[in-house]
């Protein structure tokens, strides 16, 4: 299939088709031997045996360039054998004697463990280049490469077997059984996609509504309780809340998380949009529906989703901290950067007989990030 | 002599049955050239092995499970705390197994390794021109290999459950339901209804541990088996050329190296897993979708998508009562679309430009092809925007600059650094080979001023050694342009219209490069040597405006079978 000669590296002249042709006379013998005067010296009595005795010609070199560095690097190499194995087996004493179930335990373990096992491979590693690189002749060769097209006649034959065997079976000249075959096919193929419709009931409207209701009482989420305006005071808090009764819910909290902040009077924007070139879409009003200053935006980002839980105080600024969409609380937490494209939408809110915060109803709207049949 | 004997007996029992003799020693006499480039796809197969068997030990233990469960383990800063089964069972692995926290590291560092040396061997293999005929095919499953590893990696990470992968996965639910028409079913089928659900976690296990690594490993072996067969490029130097391999046998050379390079490999991820901490979930917490912590990133390979999300501005449409979130779905797709799409046409692309139909198995060194160089390094700068914009949060922090400003700066570096980076590629790589051509033609500076009799001072220069001229000599060939494609003939019927006139200005494009001196093309002209460096004639390095046309006279070195280019011709 291909064929290999050998050169020594060292010597780094000859081309290789030279080499190869001194390969090919190696194998060949000797093809004129010299007249030999006075007693031969043992390298060329061996030239001159029989050919039959000879040796075939290696192409790799059994002994190394230089004995002596071999040597040497014989020993180191043994030495990084030894330490891979004394490696090896204080890996398995450290499994033995770290024990974890405790913090500090499990750092000592896996510092023991981690550094016996990487110095285990790091010397076979080692070791394992300097034998190939100091022990072993250093050989360059050089394969042959042929085209990787076939031969014309091996294709013209592969396609005349090919030929052959499609009228063999018929499948050209029998247009029934093609077709019939080609439309049993086709629902079996379909099949494995029908499997998968069980994988998820249908959207529906679920994604435009969360479970706030009329009345439904705010929770502070962590402790679990209601909370009344009065408690929520000091202007500059920011609270998350969750509605009562689903604050372990995730798949009602991951679109039912509120934040409430409470603002100083005046400090709230109520009435159309009037900033210019605002992103936030014309005509649009920003609604009042909060409660002694107090304002509730859905925690869901609105532009993947992610919970839009940072709060600075001194701006009013509502940021999320995945893509850094930023809203402002003071103003219906419009967008005023980052790449979402509509405010958090507002939970109406109001007091009940108690005074605790209630909501006024569900979302206006669907929370969280933009879909396809959103309108 | 026994064990001789002892192997003697064995070889012949298995080839008794099989005939595999001389093949066998065939495969075992292969050549494998080298270059220490040639490692980095090494450093990948050996990072997916780690992979397996690191991952096949976790799955003893990991528990796919969205089960609500209370925790009263040994990590006693989360007792109490209710959880899933996959993240309390990530902490059973990290805190009650011995070595448990060991092999999540490695996996965890195996990974991360994995995707980098994917990235990195695509590079070499782009910016070498390794893709060129006839591996074509193997670069696109380099592609399908570089998806398919992402999706292994985020999926991988998000199993444990914990706090900010959750995140990651919240984000991946945004952007698929962001898609138009399909996007909401979409999301709604993988995570089995409204986010978060109890499915995802279980999905997300078996895609991770079975079905993308099958089909990964199916990949990597056709991936493998292609190398063999068509065996591995070589890089140029002397008495390489496109009809031979010249390196060392697989049989012991290739395959004691290869060892060693998987124990380095092996090495480096346990030290760095036993050194240097990576997803620490129990400081993160389990998942909850109302929780999130400041400056969350993802693992590196998947910042680039991070940032071109953070990089867009809010565009959003309604139409007829449905939204296009422009914001979400064109981030999530255009910068991946962009590069593997462009990655993909681009071998295909650079042929029919070029019109250069030959088998290439001497890599170009990247200077030599300053064009491809310098798209290759426009397509990294604007993967590297990306990246760094994936990291705004953590660079404003760090460097005090405000966030925003970071975006802003990010929104027009992403258009014109690539710009800028392929003209200033291209400007040095035009460079380098006048660097070369001046080196070929005047040879090596020595340092030495000698003064001639007749007052004349001439510089000293030494010979280019024989090697370096092979390598400096190497230069890409194309073939040239159907005859009589300039000013003063009428064009061949092939380059008319529009789409001639393209392909002929991009073929001057992608062919632009500094001519090597005369005469001194093949390795046989000596004028450097002769002419002691003082050339009558300076090098003719124009510009580079006008590009330099290899004759197509000039023959390929070697025959090639004739069908091949017959073949090329009806391929055409």
């Amino acid at each position: 299939m291909s064929e290999t000669t050998g050169r020594d590296l060292p010597g780094e002249h000859g081309q290789p088709e030279q080499a190869a042709g001194d390969a090919a006379q190696q194998a060949d013998g000797p093809v004129a031997p010299h007249r030999v005067i006075g007693t031969p010296s043992p390298a060329e009595a061996r030239v001159m045996l029989p050919e039959r005795d000879q040796p075939p010609a290696r192409e790799l070199p059994a002994d190394p360039d230089d004995p002596v560095v071999a040597k040497k690097a014989e020993r180191v190499v043994a030495v990084c054998f030894v330490l891979s194995m004394l490696a090896g087996l204080g890996f398995i004493a450290a499994y033995v004697i770290f024990q974890v179930h405790t913090i500090s335990g499990t750092r000592n373990s896996n510092l023991a463990l981690g550094t016996t096992m990487g110095l285990a491979f790091l010397f076979l590693g080692i070791g394992a280049t300097i034998w190939v690189r100091r022990i072993m002749p250093q050989v360059e060769m050089t394969e042959e490469r042929k085209p990787l097209a076939s031969l014309t006649e091996d294709r013209a034959e592969f396609a005349e077997t090919f030929r052959e065997g499609a009228d063999a079976s018929q499948f050209a000249k029998r247009p029934l059984l093609r077709r019939t075959l080609i439309a049993a096919t086709v629902p079996v193929a379909v099949a494995p996609i029908i499997l998968l419709r069980d994988l998820s009931p249908l959207p529906g409207t679920s994604l435009d509504h969360t479970v706030w209701r009329k009345g439904m009482r705010l929770i502070v989420y962590g402790t679990n309780r209601p909370i009344t305006a009065a408690e929520f005071s000091s202007p500059g808090g920011m609270i998350t809340v969750a509605p009562e009764g689903f604050q372990d819910d995730f798949d009602a909290m991951a679109k039912a998380a509120v934040i409430i902040i409470k603002f100083r009077p005046g400090q709230l924007f109520f009435g159309p949009h009037v900033r210019p070139g605002g992103p936030t879409r014309e005509g649009t009003v920003v609604p009042n529906w909060t409660v002694d200053n107090i304002v509730a935006y859905s925690k869901i980002c609105t532009h993947v989703g992610c919970p839009a839980a940072l709060y600075e105080q001194t701006t009013h600024h509502i940021l999320c901290p995945c893509h850094q969409s930023t809203f402002d609380a003071t103003r219906g937490a419009e967008v005023i950067f980052g790449p979402a494209t509509r405010a958090l939408p507002q939970l109406p809110i109001t007091t009940d007989a108690q005074g605790n915060l209630v909501a006024q109803g569900d979302f206006n709207q669907p929370v969280g990030p933009s879909f396809w049949e959103r309108s | 002599m026994s064990v001789e004997h002892g192997l003697e007996g064995v070889g012949r029992t298995l080839d008794d049955r099989l005939r595999a003799a001389k093949s066998v020693r065939h495969l075992l006499r292969k050549i494998f050239p080298d270059h220490w480039t040639f490692l980095l796809g090494e450093i990948a197969l050996y990072s997916f092995i780690i992979l397996l068997l690191t991952g096949t030990f976790l799955t003893l233990f990991f528990q796919p499970s969205m089960t609500e469960v209370v925790y009263h383990g040994s990590y006693i800063h989360l007792d109490g705390v209710k959880m899933s089964e996959a993240y309390a069972s990530t902490l059973n692995i990290s805190f009650d197994v011995r070595g448990g926290l060991l092999m999540r590291q490695i996996h965890h560092w195996a990974a991360d390794l994995f995707v980098a040396a994917i990235l990195a061997h695509m590079l070499r293999i782009f910016f070498t021109g390794a893709y060129r005929k006839p591996r074509e095919a193997n670069w696109l499953i380099g592609l399908g290999l570089f998806t398919l590893a992402l999706l292994e990696g985020l999926f991988g990470y998000s199993l444990p459950d914990d706090l900010l992968s959750g995140a990651g996965l919240r984000i991946t639910e945004g952007v698929l339901q962001s898609l138009p028409i399909v996007g909401t079913y979409l999301a709604f089928f993988l995570f089995g209804g409204p986010y978060p659900g109890n499915d995802i976690i279980p999905r997300m296990y078996i895609l991770h541990v079975l079905v993308i690594p099958a089909l990964l490993l199916a990949l990597i072996t056709g991936h493998l088996f292609l190398m063999f067969h068509q065996k591995h490029t070589q890089m140029p130097g002397k008495g390489r050329t496109d009809q031979n391999v010249v390196g060392a046998p697989l049989y012991p050379y290739f395959m004691a190296k290869t060892g060693a390079f998987f124990f380095f490999t092996f090495a480096a991820v346990s030290l760095a897993s036993a050194f240097a901490q990576i997803n620490p979930i129990w400081l993160y917490g389990p998942y909850n979708p109302v929780a999130i912590s400041a400056g969350s990133q993802p693992d590196f390979y998947m910042g680039f998508l991070e940032g071109s999300l953070r990089i867009m501005p809010a565009w959003q449409t309604t139409i007829w009562g449905h939204t296009i979130a422009w914001n979400v779905f064109v981030p999530g797709l255009l910068p991946l679309g962009l590069i593997m799409t462009g990655a993909a046409i681009w071998p295909f692309l650079e042929r029919w430009i070029t019109g250069d139909k030959r088998e290439h198995h001497v890599n170009d060194r990247p200077r030599n092809a300053a064009t491809r160089t310098a798209i290759g390094m426009a397509a990294v700068s604007f993967y590297g925007v990306l990246w760094l914009e994936g990291a705004n949060d953590v660079l404003a922090d760090h460097f005090d600059v405000p966030l925003y400003t970071i975006t802003w700066i990010a929104r027009f570096a992403v258009i014109l650094v690539p710009w800028a980076a392929y003209y200033v590629t291209k400007r040095i790589c035009l460079g380098l080979q006048r660097k070369d051509a001046h080196l070929l033609e005047h040879g090596i500076e020595t340092g030495i001023i000698r003064q001639l009799p007749n007052g004349e001072f001439i510089e000293e220069t030494r010979p280019v050694p024989e090697e370096a001229r092979a390598v400096l000599e190497y230069r890409p060939e194309y073939p040239a342009l159907p005859a009589g494609s300039d000013a003063e003939n009428v064009p061949a019927p092939r380059m008319r219209g529009a789409v001639g006139k393209l392909r002929e200005r991009m073929y001057h494009v992608v062919t632009e490069s500094v001519p090597l001196p005369e005469g001194n093309g093949h390795g046989n002209g000596h004028a450097a040597i002769e002419g002691n460096g003082h050339d009558e004639h300076p090098a003719t390095v124009g510009a580079g405006a006008s590009a330099a046309l290899p004759a197509g006279d000039e023959p390929p070195a070697g025959g090639r079978a004739e069908t091949d280019d017959q073949d090329d011709q009806a391929g055409l």
